[in-house]
Parts: structure tokens; sequence; C-alpha cells
């Protein structure tokens, strides 16, 4: 790791005020699991580092009428055992158990699980988010891809989006407060995620300033959902594909649904095409399975992934089976 | 460049900023600089050295140690505890588990200068005077281990699971207890630790 | 004199029981000390800058800013300008500083320049006619690499001879080559292979392929097979990934002495190793060691690194300095299994007798290609074809990974043979039972072994033949494997004190790997002179002890038994010959047991152990048992089985074990308990090798991808089912004599596993690891063909 500075505000103002105009100056450091191994891999340099878990005010979950409101410094851990979220939001709670490790979920927060980098392996190996050949040929779609993105895929950024969280959250309607140095704003968690056009843009909608300070849940208003997890080992591993859905069911048909699929493409993928397949239909092996097919119906797999289509098919069909039972069985395998 | 002179929001100039905060070996202790943030007075530490302190197993410790130095190093190389492992330095293997205010984490992936005002356990301090204590003296008893490398960690990391979770479902044990990881393959034995200090048949 | 065996089992108190290690108190408290825990006052960090390109010519270095940082202690250019590096995370230059981020900042102010030569980092499937050409004159990579690759002897005498060198052969060479334990043989062929200066700087083709060779008619064989299965199976590069990286620290206690604290399988041959590199007296070089974390056959030697931290610490005036490996450096330079890939053809009668057997195969060792895994494996085929390519790749050097080369061989032979007993309509129990007749000299373990395992795992309920018909997308079903390894004892000397007090002390240069060494020296001593395991202090891990073999191959437990068995008849004799007139008895009429020297033919004419001791007067009595030595107390050849039963869910590809069996022998067992836990801790280490692991290197930049324990996946708590071990422990192997165990249940697992997911999902995943778009894909084609 390189020599950095290091700042422990107590305020949001004071932290945005802390924090540079620049990615390269300042880090924000949370629960700092991504944090300090981005650094230590030389990924990224910054000259100060400003220490956010003194911040009183971002810990914390309340919940009442309006939903659930969740201070972004809030651990992982500590929501994976929390009543309420079991209680209200089962399927957010399935994907809180299954994620990395006890360890991982008492430093993790959950601002900082939004916010994590790309586990993309020449991203970290400091080849860049779009990396290049030396003959402007993208480096992921010539080289090893078999973990990168199926989807979202057209332009230059074929990471994956890496929490495993956050298509739950964004299936229960997720938004997020983000504070800097001229205020607050809000912007739903789906649209938060941007796909980089080139090299030096940002796979979030977050300014250097700005830090990650609540998360807000609408009620759950009766939906079911499910999250459902591909992984190659059970044990603490990433997964190779996931699917968090809402169902809204008017009677025994769905009057609307949100099918998130995570680890398919650059952000959180949202499927218009899985939506509109279920929307009207009454949930079988045979809804689930086209709406399945519809989700995969635009992917446009590399040279090493094209399993992934299946495995994100079969993620959104499981997915939609167990929200349908009204129980979400999370798990690999 | 009138843009090197543009003032960061902490009211320092860029210059300025760049000139504190660039890299030098060994630069000496020097007093916190204090920076004007949103109106009150924010201490900014290093990047040389920093006084440091810290209560470990109960005791206090202090040091002078970069910003940049984890809780795993600053415990090995400077404190001789070197019970804790460094294994995959990436919170990725769990050889490192110490306990910071009571819970298990990854000392690799937490700063030291985080972790001052925070009880800190170390695996010195489940034996000390010599008796061992249930749950290792468990991992002896069904062999839960080979060369021993990751064995430290993952005894703090099933105490903290049993403290938290004394009669723990089958379920708990396959989510808790998977953030550390062994080469000689002794996951048998450990499963049987848990088994037998929670009276349930393992994972 | 005393006659050296072991106890009958009747008198044994302590060998063969379940006794818990003895550094298991040490261990579990974070009290033990290894390398890595080294840390001296004054102790200074090491870093080692490395070569980030798979294949470069160094062009330049420039360390002088480093040189000028405060708390720099010493630079070493641990390869030169002009250097050409072969693999990513090659060593460069390495420096040593007061802590550790100071040593990381002047590795980052050090200016290597490199040229960037094209690189090679693919083992798949060589083309047709490539490596038919000569493969040209050895380089010191490719001579170096095949020594330590498992390259037979004869095929590096007959290269040398006919092919040649690049390099000049220097005295300095063979006498280091000599201390790495070269045979004479290999040496005087390359001192007189012919030198051809001008190949060194040659582009060659990356493949290199042996002689065909044959057994029997294979034409015939085929001719006579009424069923011909063919396949491809293979396993990849892996790592052994050690939680503790390699490394050392050392420093010099006077300016010609080195002191070292090395990881390592071997401690008493360091010595020579740093003395040949350093050019100082391998009498003057100390290597200790307490505690190892995990060799798995890739810690023998200082390492290039370690030579240049004994460097730095002379620069820096003795001082000690420290460098352990970084978890990337230690997954990408520190040792990787060979991969082994083979089309194979294998023709059997209707009745299921094996009869034929031809096989193309390949793999990488990094520079210098790799040796032929010993296919077919177990099974003497009576005629056979075989050729094996060599693929030269700018992946890491290869270094013996537990069992080496079986491992591969298992893959691809019990694959080739599970398909054939497919294609027989044969239950493949029943089939390699079949063909035992062939399965060489353990064939009559192999016979008792199946049934057991059968038993232990349910085969006859579980298994079905192949494609499990039941409904749902989850597929379940068995497979086996078999395997042998030799296993015999190593060099071994055991000082072994009685101390007129009573006290007992041993000394030995061997190391604890975590396989149960101490323990079970401790059992054979205090089983031998009749008293408890702790009245012995065992000291062992440094070269002020007498020498002891290195721990690989599965031979230490062998070695040190044997010695140590020695060793207490020796000193026995020599205290009974003291103690005898205190009894009024000869010293041959005297046993001790039970704390106790007394008449065998009179239990009550006795002296308490330390009462006999103080016979000995002033002088203790100090003998060296040896192995080799007399008296058959060890032995060698093993064979194992094992099964597997898994499920895969064929939608996503995802393969589960749900319990595996492991059936051993190892002769007579000294410690039941740690034997045991050899094999679990196989198993263990095969479900991951089965499943998950794979050394990933990009074909555009030649990098590892994932040098890093989270896409170098290891099997997890989570991912470990139902493991049952048998150890056969009957009066037949009892009689063998001792036998390791490390290697042998290593190698079964993956092609149990294999085979198990054939018989589930009814078709071939050819590869290692059993990943999901492995599954998909063969699941995909199954699909189609069916369609």
């Amino acid at each position: 790791m390189r020599a950095f500075e290091y700042t422990s505000p107590t305020t949001r103002q004071q932290a945005a005020e802390l924090l540079a105009g620049s990615w390269e100056q300042s880090a924000v450091l949370a629960g700092g699991t991504d944090l300090l191994s981005l650094m230590k891999d030389d990924v990224i340099t910054p000259k100060r580092v400003v220490n956010i878990k003194e911040i009183r005010e971002l810990h914390g979950v309340h919940y009442g009428a309006r939903g659930m409101q969740i201070g972004a410094l809030t651990s992982l851990g500590e929501l994976a055992d929390h009543a309420l979220v079991r209680q209200h939001y089962p399927a957010f709670g399935d994907a809180l158990v299954e994620a990395a490790s006890q360890q991982i979920r008492n430093m993790a927060t959950i601002g900082g699980n939004i916010c994590q980098r790309p586990r993309c392996w020449y991203f970290r190996s400091g080849f860049g988010l779009t990396p290049k050949t030396p003959e402007g040929k993208s480096l992921v779609a010539e080289g090893d891809n078999r973990y990168h993105a199926i989807l979202g895929n057209d332009g230059p950024a074929l990471f994956v989006s890496p929490s495993s969280i956050v298509p739950a959250l964004i299936a229960y309607g997720a938004r997020i407060r983000i504070a800097g140095p001229k205020g607050a704003r809000e912007v739903t968690l789906e649209k938060f995620f941007v796909i980089p056009k080139a090299e030096g843009e940002r796979e979030h909608d977050l300014r250097p300033n700005e830090i990650v300070t609540d998360i807000f849940l609408p009620p759950p208003a009766g939906g079911r959902y499910a999250h459902y997890e591909v992984r190659q080992k059970e044990a603490f591993d990433w997964p190779l594909a996931l699917a968090a859905v809402a169902l809204h069911m008017n009677g025994d048909t769905v009057r609307s649904a949100r099918v998130v699929m995570g680890y398919v493409a650059p952000v959180p993928w949202v499927s218009a095409e899985a939506e509109q397949a279920l929307v009207g239909k009454t949930i079988s092996e045979q809804t689930a399975q086209a709406a399945g097919e519809a989700a995969v119906s635009q992917a446009k797999p590399l040279s090493r992934n094209g399993y992934k289509v299946q495995l994100a098919r079969v993620a959104v069909k499981r997915a939609i089976l167990q929200a349908a039972q009204g129980k979400a069985e999370g798990g690999a395998a | 460049m009138a843009d090197d002179d543009e003032k960061t929001p902490s009211g320092v100039s860029r210059r300025e900023f760049l000139k504190i905060s660039g890299i030098a070996a060994a630069v000496p202790l020097v007093a916190p600089q204090v920076v004007e943030a949103a109106g009150e007075k924010v201490p900014v530490y290093g990047p040389g050295k920093v006084a440091m302190s810290f209560t470990i197993n109960g005791k206090k410790h202090s040091a002078q140690l970069e910003p940049r130095v984890t809780l795993l190093d600053a415990l090995r190389d400077t404190f001789d505890l070197t019970g804790a492992k460094r294994v995959c330095d990436r919170a990725e293997c769990g050889a490192c588990t110490v306990l910071l205010n009571n819970k298990p984490v990854y000392a690799c992936t937490v700063l030291a200068i985080e972790a001052q005002h925070q009880p800190i356990t170390t695996i010195e301090s489940l034996s000390e005077g010599g008796r061992l204590h249930p749950i290792q003296a468990a991992f002896v008893e069904h062999d839960a281990q080979q060369c021993g490398f990751c064995t430290p960690g993952f005894v703090m990391a099933c105490k903290a699971f049993l403290d938290e979770h004394p009669h723990p479902t089958a379920e708990q044990i396959r989510y808790h207890l998977n953030g550390n990881l062994c080469r000689c393959g002794t996951y048998k034995g450990i499963r049987e630790v848990i088994a037998q200090m929670s009276g349930t048949k393992g994972a | 004199m005393a006659e050296y065996k072991w106890p009958a089992p009747a008198e044994r108190k302590l060998i063969g029981q379940r006794i818990a290690r003895v550094d298991g108190p040490v261990k579990v408290s974070g009290r033990a000390k290894y390398s890595y825990d080294y840390n001296p006052k004054g102790l200074l960090f090491g870093k080692v800058l490395r070569c980030p390109y798979a294949h470069a010519r160094i062009t330049s270095i420039d360390t002088s800013a480093a040189e000028k940082m405060p708390g720099v202690k010493a630079v070493q250019v641990v390869q030169k300008p002009g250097t050409e590096i072969l693999w990513q995370g090659d060593d460069v230059v390495a420096v040593a500083a007061v802590d550790e981020p100071t040593a990381e900042d002047a590795i980052r102010a050090i200016q290597v320049k490199y040229e960037v030569l094209p690189h090679n980092v693919s083992d798949s499937e060589p083309p047709p006619g490539a490596g038919d050409g000569p493969p040209g004159p050895m380089s010191e990579d490719d001579l170096d690499d095949a020594l330590s690759n498992q390259v037979p002897e004869a095929q590096v005498i007959s290269r040398l001879q006919k092919d040649g060198v690049t390099f000049q052969v220097t005295d300095d060479m063979t006498k280091e080559l000599k201390g790495y334990g070269v045979p004479d043989a290999v040496i005087n062929a390359l001192k007189a292979a012919p030198y051809h200066p001008e190949a060194a700087n040659q582009q060659r083709p990356p493949y290199q392929k042996t002689a065909a060779q044959t057994l029997g008619d294979p034409d015939k064989g085929f001719a006579a097979a009424e069923v011909v299965s063919e396949g491809i199976y293979g396993a990849p590069v892996i790592t052994h990934c050690c939680l503790e990286t390699h490394g050392s620290a050392a420093e010099w206690p006077s300016p010609d002495h080195l002191f070292v604290h090395c990881s390592t399988q071997g401690v008493s041959g360091l010595p020579d190793q740093y003395a040949q590199a350093l050019k100082i007296s391998g009498g003057n070089v100390r290597a200790h060691q307490d505690h190892v974390g995990g060799g798995f056959g890739s810690k023998f030697s200082p390492d290039r690194w370690g030579i240049a931290t004994a460097q730095l610490s002379k620069s820096a005036g003795g001082k000690p300095v420290k460098y352990m490996l970084e978890r990337d450096s230690e997954l990408m330079t520190a040792g990787a299994r060979p991969s082994a890939f083979a089309r194979v053809k294998v023709g059997a009668k209707r009745d299921g007798t094996v009869v034929a057997w031809q096989s193309d195969s390949w793999g990488t060792g990094g520079p210098a290609g790799a040796g032929s895994p010993p296919i077919p494996y177990v099974f003497e085929i009576p005629n056979q074809r075989k050729q094996h390519t060599a693929v030269r790749t700018n992946q890491g050097p290869a270094r013996a990974w537990r069992a080496p080369n079986h491992p591969q061989a298992a893959v691809i032979t019990m694959g080739a043979l599970d398909d054939l007993a497919h294609k027989l309509n044969m239950d493949p129990l029943e089939f390699f039972t079949k063909n035992l007749d062939i399965a060489g000299p353990r064939a009559p373990i192999y016979r008792e072994e199946f049934p057991i395992a059968a038993e232990l795992m349910g085969w006859k309920e579980k298994w079905h033949p192949r494609g499990d018909k039941t409904a749902g997308p989850i597929k379940r079903g068995v497979g086996l494997s078999m395997h042998t390894w030799g296993g015999r004892g190593h060099a071994s000397n055991c000082l072994l004190t009685i101390h007129p007090d009573g006290s007992v002390d041993i000394k030995m240069g061997s190391q604890d790997l975590g396989t149960g060494t101490r323990t079970a020296i401790l059992i054979v001593a205090a089983d031998s002179l009749g008293i408890p395991m702790n009245a012995v202090t065992l000291n062992i891990g440094d070269t002020l002890y007498p020498p002891d073999g290195g721990s690989g191959g599965s031979t230490t437990i062998g070695g040190v038994s044997s010695s140590t068995r020695r060793a207490a008849l020796m000193a026995l004799d020599q205290l009974f010959a003291k103690v005898a007139p205190a009894l009024s008895a000869q010293p041959a009429d005297l046993e001790a047991k039970d704390g106790m020297v007394r008449v065998k033919s009179d239990p009550s004419k006795a002296l308490s152990w330390k009462q006999a001791c103080s016979k000995l007067g002033a002088m203790p009595v100090s003998v060296t048992g040896k192995n080799p030595g007399p008296g058959n107390l060890i032995n060698s050849g093993v064979g194992g089985v094992q099964m597997a039963d898994v499920s895969v869910d064929t939608e996503t590809g995802i393969v589960k074990v749900n319990k595996m069996v492991a059936v051993q022998d190892c002769g007579l067992i000294i410690n039941v308990k740690l034997a045991e836990s050899q094999c679990y801790g196989a198993l263990i280490m095969g479900i991951s090798y089965a499943l998950f692991e794979e050394k990933v290197l990009d074909p555009v930049t030649g990098r590892m991808l994932n040098p890093n324990m989270e896409f170098y996946r290891l099997a997890g708590l989570r991912d470990i089912p139902e493991l049952v071990v048998h150890m056969m422990t009957d009066p037949l192997n009892d009689n063998r004599g001792v036998i390791g165990l490390g290697e042998p249940p290593v190698i079964s697992p993956g092609a149990a596993i294999s085979n198990a997911v054939a018989n589930a999902i009814g078709v071939r995943v050819p590869f290692l690891p059993l990943t999901p778009d492995r599954v998909l894909a063969v699941l995909e084609q199954q699909q189609k063909a069916g369609a």
C-alpha cells in the first residue's frame, strides 16, 4: 500500500469537505473490505483516506409505515441478523446471509457493498475498467472472460456488477440518498449504476466527494420476493449468476414483476423482457422458464462465457418459482 | 497551472495537499495536521508515522505507525503477536481472524489506526496462563489441524460463532463458518469441534 | 544384541493407538512459531520486485533512487540485465528496509526496463505433427525444469547425449546439481553433452514429443478387443497454495556464518544449497524451523528469493532480513502441478478383460514442458502404445505436488476404464475387480479393499447404469478410483540420549509438516523404552541435529520411525548392560516396560526407569539409530480404493459431492488418529482440485489472472460432505512394517469424482476441475447428439 493521510470526520458535512474533488486524491473508508485490497493491489492510490465510520448518523435501521431506512454504515451482519429485515424483506435477508463470510459481514457496510468496485480480474490487475490490448482491442473480449458480462456488453465495459445484495434491493424498489458538499440528493438504486462508456468513467453515479448515506426500502406491500444465486462453491464465493425477483399478484396472476439479475452485466440488470413475460400469467414451471428465456433473450456471450446465459436463465426461473411459493430458499444448487 | 491552486474542500490548496501527502519513506513523526471542515477542526494524520494506542487482550499497547499499516501487521510485526497469520492479505482466507469489539474480523483488512479505540482480542488471549480454552482443547482432541497455519484463525472464528450462537442450527453453521480456508483439509475435525461444543451433529 | 523389529501387537502400549498430536496445544494457542513469525529485534523486511511479463528480457535496472531512500538497508539485483525471464513474477531485484512499507516504497522506486518477448501460456492440445521435429539442444532452464519435473532420468540422459546443451557446463554447476541430489549418471551425461552455443537464441517450437513407447503388440491387442472405448481426459495446472508462503529469514552471526529460518520440507538439505549459491562452506550454514505452514512438495529449496534474502542480510551487515512471498507471487512462482491431458483408446474382451491401450498425452510443467504421467495407471495392460508431448509454456515452473503425476494419471486412466466399463454395460466395481489380475503387486490389497469400500459407500444401492433416470434437474451418481504409491522411509538419523537422571532426549534434523512426525517419533521412542511420551524430550528442525531426509514422497514416517526404533533398542542394550548386575540377570533377559526395567521371566525383579538409569553412573547413553539399518522395519508399496457419491445440477452444471469413502493400507500404522487425518485431508484437498482449482493464465498478457484466494478457489467447510476413512490394520499389513501415507490418498479423488459425475449425468466431463462451464458444455453436446 502507498502512504496516505488519514482523517476521521464525525459529520456528513465534514466528510464531504474532507473528500477531494478527484478520485486520485481521496477515498472513502467504510468497512474497508474492498478499499484496502484495491489499495494493496495499487488499483487505486488515494492521497487521503477519509474514514466515515465515526459518523454516528449513518448507522442504524428504522422501520415504519413508509418502509425501512438503513444507514449506509450499517454492517451486513447487523442487517442479516435484523428481525425486521428477515420479517419484511426476506429476499434481502437471504442475499445478506449468503454474502461472503461472517468476518466480512461484520466489517462490510451496506453502503460499501453498493459502492464496491468490480471483481474483474483485469481491473484488479491494474488494466482499468475497460482494458485494451496494445492493438486497441478489448482485452476482456480477446482474453479470458469466463466471469464477464453477457448483457449490456455492447460498449467497452465488460465487467460484471459485483454486489450480490443490490439486485434484491432493486427488486424491493430501493432508493439511496447521497450527500455531497452541496447537500443531499436521492436516486433509485437502479439508476445509481451506470455503464462506463470510456476509461476514466465510473460505474456509479457518484462524485469523488459524495458519500452514500441512506438506503430506503418501500413497504413490501404484499409482494412475493426471492433471491437465488448460482455459486461454484457453497462456501464463501462470488456468484456466477443470480436473480432477485418481486412478484405483485392479482389473485393467481402476476400484476407486475421485477426481475433483476446480478453478475451478468456491468450494472445490476433489470430485465424488462422477463417482467413482460410474467405480467398476466399464473406462475408455473413453464411461465417461469419462459421468463428465464426472455431474461436472456438479448444476451450476447463473449468467447468463454456462453454458459452464463444458461446460469442466468436458470437463476431467473428458480427465483420466480421460489417467490411464487412464497418462501425464499436462497442458495447454490 | 491555475488549477493547482484551486482550493480543495478541506481548505488546503491542492499544491499543499499534494505536498503533505507526497510519499516519503520513514517520514519523521509529526503531530497531526488540523484542517477545518464544515466549520470544525478535524485532525488529519500521516502520511508519516502517527502515535497510536491499542487495547489488545485487555492490555494497553502503543506504537508509532503509518496510517497504511494494517491491524494484522501491527499485531505481528510491532507487538509480536504472531498467532494471527498473514496468508491471503485480501480478506479471503480468515487466517488473520481476530475479534474487534468482540466480533470476528479479518485483521489484514482493518487499518491499525481505525482499530485504536476498540477492544482487540487475539488468539493469544484464549490460553493465557497455559490452559487451553475448551474450543482449543476440542481442536486438539478432534485433530482439527495439520500444518496449523489456518488454525488460530479458525479457532477465533469458531469461538466468536459459538459465543454468539451457543446452540447453533445446522443452517447457522452453514452460513457462519465459511470465512476461513484450510489447505491441509482439516474441515472434518473442525466440524466435529463445532458438534462437540454445541451439542449438535455438526454442519 | 537387540533384534530390530516392531513389538508384537499385544506388547504395544502406544504404537497403533489413536493419539492426539503432541504439538496440537502450541498450534491451537497461536504460540507455534513458523518461519513467517520469526521476529527478532532489529529485523529488516525484504521485498522483491518481480517481472510483470510472462516472457521478457531485462534490458536495464536502475536501483539508485531506492538505494538513497531513508530506511532502505540493502538492494540486491537478483537477475541482471540481459537475463531472459520465462514467467510472470520471476525475481528481478530484492530490497531490505526497516519496515515493510518502506521496503514496498523502495520497490516502487526501482526502474526496470524489459524487452517484452512473445509468450505462450496455452497447454491446449498440440496440433497434429507438433513436436515431431528434433527438440534441439537443452538450455539451462530446460534442464532445471526437466530435473525438477519428474522427467525420467533415462529420458534426460538420452536427450543430453543426443541433442546436447546450449550452455557451457562448469564444475560449479555440476557441483550444485549434485548438491540438489541429481544422480551421477545425469551429471556425467551433462558433462559429456555436445555444446551448441549457436542454439541458445534460436526460437524453438513449444512442443517436444517423446518417442512412441510400445508394450506387447498394440495392433493385435486392439484387433482382439471386442469393445473399444475412446475418450479425452485430463487435469489442468494447479498450484500448491501453501498457507504459509515460501520464504525465510536470514542473518549472519559472523561474516562467514549464515543462520536461516526457512519455511521448508527439508531442513537438513538446506545448508548445502545455500552454501553452493553463496560460495561458503555448508558447515557454516545453520537452518532452523519449528513449524511449517504447508509444503505439499513445493518447499525443498531456499529458492532464488531465499538466496537473495541471505545476500541482503550480508549487505546489511548481517542483520536479520525476513522475506516471505506475497500471496500473488506464491501462486505465480512458488510451485504448480503440471497439467496432463490425453486422448485414450482402450479395448477389452466382451467379458471385461482389458487387452489394449493407446494414448496420446500432453501437458505443461512450465518452461521445459513436463514428463509423461505414469499411464496407464496401476493396470499393466498387456498391449500398449503411447506417446507424450511436453508443451513448453511461460507458466511458472512446476514443482512436485503431493504424489507427483499420479492424480493426473488416475484421472486419465480411471476415466478411460470407467468409460470402457460403461460401453461394456458393466458395473465399474465388477469391471475393475475383474481386471485386478493385472493391477500389479498390490492386487491382493485392492481385492480386500473394494468390498469394504463398496459396503461403506452403499455402492450396490447407489450405483445405476450411466445417467440418473429420476425426474428433476438433480442427478446423482457414484464413481470409483484406485491408486498406488511407494512410500519407503528416507535416510534418517535419530540421536537418542538416556541420561543418568532418567531423562531422555532425541535430536533429529527432521521436520513436522503437520503430518504428525513429532508425535510418531515420541510414540515409537516411548513405546520402545516403556516410558510415557512426555518423559521424552524431542528436538527436531535444526541442522545442529543429525541430518534427516526431506519430507517428500511419503518417506518421513518410515524414516523417522525406524531410526527412532533402532536408536531406542540400541540405547536399551547399553542400559541393560549396566542394569543387569543390579538385577542379577543377563542383559538379554531384561525388558523396559511400564516405566520399569525388569526381568522378563520374573517381572517382580525390577527397577524403576529412574533407578535403572542411575546405574549409568556419570555417563549418559547416547546412540544414533539410522535408517536404512538392520531389521525389516519399513516397506514400500501401498494400494488404495476410493469412491465418490455426487449430485449434479444439470441446469447449472454445479457438482456437489455427497459422500466420499477412502480405504487405504499403509503397512504398520504408528498413530491411527493422525493416519486417518492424512486421509481425510487428502479427500478434502482432492475435492478441491476436482471441483475448483485451476491456475488461470491470460492468453493475451500471459499473466496469471487468479493469483489470490478469491478466484483460485479452495474448498471451504461448507463444500465438504460426509467422509469415511477405513485404514487396513490387519496382521498382514502390520507385518509389512511402516509405509508412508502422505501421497496415496490424494491421488484418487479427482478420478472418483469425475467418474461419479459421468455416472450421474450419463456423459464424461473430460477435464478437471468440474466447473459449471465444463459440465454444461457436455450436457449441451449430449442434448444435441440425442436430438
